[in-house]
C-alpha cells in the first residue's frame, strides 16, 4: 500500500488546517455551491471577475483536509489569471488525479499546476479523487452561472 | 455432503472466544492483518453461510413451488425450512407471517406500498423518530407524497436516544402507524421498543419496529414485543446479502393486498381475474433468493448455536470497553454519551474530518464506516457533517479496539501539527 505521507504531504496538512481565501466575497461576480452527496462536503466558490480576469476568489465551506486544501491551493493559483487560464488549468489538473493524458501547458501556467502536484497523490486513493476536485467543479459551475449561484454535485 | 449437514462451528463449546471464531471466518484468514469494525454496515460471513450456500448450488437446486420431480421438492423443503428458522429467530407465532424479501428496506417499502394504500387516509399520521436511517424515512415520504399521509417526526433526547416523552405527547387517535427503529444505526443508543409499542396500541396504532442493528445483537421475541411489522436484513445477521425479513402479525399480512404481481404470488390467473395466494408466498412474487434464504438460515443457526444471551453479552462487554477506551483520547466525542448503547461507537475528532480519520485508520488496516451512515436528519440535528463509526460483530475483541484506539492516535498526530 502507498504511504499515506503521499496523500497527505505536508502542504496538504497545512492548507487543510490553515486555508487562504477562506471568506466569503461580499458581492462576487461569480459564484456556486459544490455537493458531494457521498461524504456531505460543501464547498461554495466566490469569484470576482474584471473583464476576463480573475480579480478575486474564496471559497467557504465545511470538508476533509483533501477538499479545504485542495480549494485553498485553487484560489492561490488562480487570482490574477485568466478565465481561459482557470479552465486550462482545471482540465490538466482532472487528467492528472484521474490519470489521464494532461495536456501541456504554456510555461507560466506549468508552473502554477506545479503548486497543485501535492495532491496529485490522491490519485492511489479513488475514493478520494472527488474531494480534490469539488471546488474546481464549483468554479467550473461559477462561471458558468454567473451570479445564479448554481450547485453542483459530484455524484 | 448436502445443504443441511453444513453448520457445526469449531469456536464452541468453551465459552465465548472471539480469537478462535474468527477461523470461522475466511476472511480473516485471506486478510490476516484485518481488525474489522464495520459489522453495523454489514456482517463477514462463517463458512457455514459460504459454504453451505454454495453446496446447496452443488447438491439440492432446482426452483421451488414447481416442480413434481424430487430435486425441485427437495430445494422447497430447504427453502421453507429457512422460514422455519426465521420463525424461530424471532420467536413468531405462526411461520406464514415470514416474508422473504430482499432487505430491510424492501420490508418498510412493501409496508409503505400495501399496507399503506389499503389501510391509510389523507390526514392519519405516521410517526417516526430522528434517529431513522433513510430506509425508515423515504418509504413515507412517498407514501405522504402519493395520499396525503402526514409524516410527524418524534425528537430524540440530549443523549442521542429517543425522547419517549415527546414520542407520547406525539401520539394521538390520528396516529395510524408508529415506525421506529430498535437501535440508532449512527449513534448504536436503543430504544425502548417495549414501551414504544404499548403506548401506541394504546392509541390504536399499529407498530414497525426496523431491526437492522438489533437482530444480530440481542434476542427479539415478537411474541413478547407484540409489534405489528418487524424487518431485519439478512447481510448483517452474518448471512448473505439480497435476502431480508418482513415479519408482520398474520392477521395483518392477511388483510394486506399484493405488493408485486407475478409467479409464486397467485392461485389462479386468467385475463379477467387473478386469485392471490395466502401469506407469505402473495408477498413472494416471483422466484426468490432460494440460495439466499438457505444462507440466511445456515447464519441464524451459527448465532443460535452461539447463543443469543452469549452475543448480547459479549457486544455489552466490549461496547462498555470501548467507550472506556476511546473517552480516554483527548479531543474524541463520542455521540450518545449516557445512552443505553450496544455495539456501535460513533465518534468525532475535534478538527479532523471523519473520511481523514477513517483514511489514516484504513493505513492501520482498520475498517471503519465514516459520513453520515444514511442519517442525515440526525446528522443534521446534532450539526455534524458526518461521524467515523466503528461497530462490532462476533469476532472482534479487546485487542480490536485498542488497535482502533492507537490508530486514532494516529489520526490526530498526523492532523494536528
Amino acid at each position: 500500500m502507498m504511504d499515506l505521507r503521499e496523500l497527505y504531504q505536508d502542504i496538504i496538512l497545512d492548507h487543510g488546517r490553515h486555508p487562504r481565501n477562506f471568506r466569503a466575497i461580499e458581492q462576487p461576480t461569480h459564484f456556486a455551491q459544490g455537493h458531494n452527496p457521498l461524504c456531505g462536503d460543501r464547498v461554495t466558490v466566490y469569484l470576482t471577475l474584471d473583464g476576463d480576469r480573475i480579480a478575486d476568489v474564496s471559497f467557504q465551506g465545511r470538508g476533509c483536509a483533501i477538499s479545504t486544501a485542495a480549494a485553498s491551493l485553487m484560489t492561490e493559483v488562480l487570482k490574477g489569471k485568466t478565465v481561459a487560464d482557470a479552465r486550462s488549468l482545471f482540465a490538466q489538473f482532472h487528467a492528472r488525479v484521474t490519470g489521464g493524458e494532461p495536456a501541456d501547458l504554456p510555461e507560466p501556467l506549468a508552473e502554477e499546476a506545479e503548486r497543485l502536484e501535492p495532491l496529485t497523490g490522491v490519485k492511489a486513493f479513488p475514493a478520494r479523487v472527488k474531494c480534490a476536485t469539488l471546488s474546481w467543479h464549483a468554479l467550473e459551475a461559477a462561471l458558468k452561472g454567473g451570479g445564479a449561484g448554481a450547485t453542483v454535485k459530484t455524484e | 455432503m448436502t445443504t443441511a449437514s453444513l453448520r457445526s462451528i469449531s469456536a464452541l463449546p468453551g465459552g465465548f472466544d472471539p480469537r478462535r471464531l474468527r477461523r470461522d471466518f475466511p476472511i480473516f484468514a485471506n486478510n490476516p492483518d484485518l481488525v474489522f469494525l464495520d459489522s453495523a454496515a454489514s456482517a463477514q460471513k462463517p463458512r457455514s453461510v459460504i459454504d453451505g450456500t454454495a453446496e446447496y448450488y452443488r447438491t439440492d437446486y432446482a426452483n421451488v413451488h414447481r416442480g413434481v420431480y424430487r430435486l425441485s421438492a427437495r430445494s422447497t423443503e430447504l427453502y421453507e425450512e429457512a422460514r422455519d428458522k426465521v420463525r424461530r429467530f424471532l420467536n413468531a407465532a405462526d411461520r406464514r407471517e415470514i416474508v422473504f424479501v430482499r432487505n430491510t428496506t424492501e420490508g418498510i417499502n412493501l409496508v409503505a406500498q400495501s399496507w399503506g394504500p389499503a389501510f391509510l387516509r389523507e390526514g392519519d399520521e405516521v410517526l417516526i423518530s430522528e434517529l431513522e436511517h433513510h430506509s425508515n424515512i423515504v418509504p413515507w415520504q412517498l407514501l405522504r407524497d402519493r395520499i396525503g399521509i402526514r409524516l410527524v417526526v418524534a425528537p430524540m433526547d440530549v443523549t442521542g436516544g429517543l425522547d419517549l416523552a415527546a414520542f407520547e405527547a406525539l401520539l394521538s387517535a390520528r396516529t395510524r402507524l408508529v415506525a421506529m427503529t430498535h437501535m440508532a444505526n449512527a449513534t448504536g443508543a436503543l430504544v425502548p421498543v417495549e414501551r414504544v409499542i404499548k403506548l401506541a396500541h394504546r392509541h390504536g396504532a399499529k407498530v414497525l419496529i426496523d431491526g437492522s442493528q438489533a437482530a444480530p445483537r440481542l434476542p427479539v421475541d415478537m411474541r413478547a414485543l407484540g409489534c405489528d411489522f418487524y424487518v431485519f436484513t439478512g447481510h448483517k445477521v452474518y448471512g448473505p446479502t439480497g435476502i431480508g425479513v418482513l415479519y408482520a402479525r398474520f392477521d395483518v399480512l392477511s388483510a394486506m393486498p399484493p405488493y408485486q404481481g407475478g409467479g409464486e404470488m397467485i392461485l389462479h390467473v386468467s385475463f379477467d381475474k387473478t386469485e392471490y395466494q395466502e401469506p407469505p408466498h402473495r408477498f413472494e412474487a416471483g422466484t426468490p433468493d432460494i440460495a439466499g434464504a438457505i444462507g440466511l438460515g445456515l447464519a441464524l443457526d451459527f448465532i443460535e448455536e452461539l447463543g443469543r444471551d452469549n452475543i448480547l453479552e459479549h457486544e455489552e462487554a466490549l461496547t462498555g470497553y470501548g467507550v472506556d477506551r476511546l473517552s480516554r483520547i483527548p479531543d474524541l466525542r463520542l455521540l450518545g454519551a449516557g445512552q443505553r448503547r450496544l455495539g456501535i461507537l460513533s465518534f468525532v475528532l475535534d478538527g479532523v474530518h471523519p473520511h481523514d480519520v477513517s483514511q489514516v485508520l484504513d493505513q492501520h488496516h482498520v475498517a471503519v464506516r465514516a459520513g453520515h451512515h444514511c442519517a442525515q436528519p440526525l446528522m443534521e440535528k446534532l450539526g455534524l457533517a458526518g461521524t467515523t463509526r466503528a461497530s462490532l460483530g462476533v469476532y472482534n475483541d479487546e485487542d480490536d479496539i485498542d488497535r482502533l484506539a492507537e490508530a486514532i492516535q494516529g489520526a490526530r498526530e498526523m492532523f494536528s501539527r
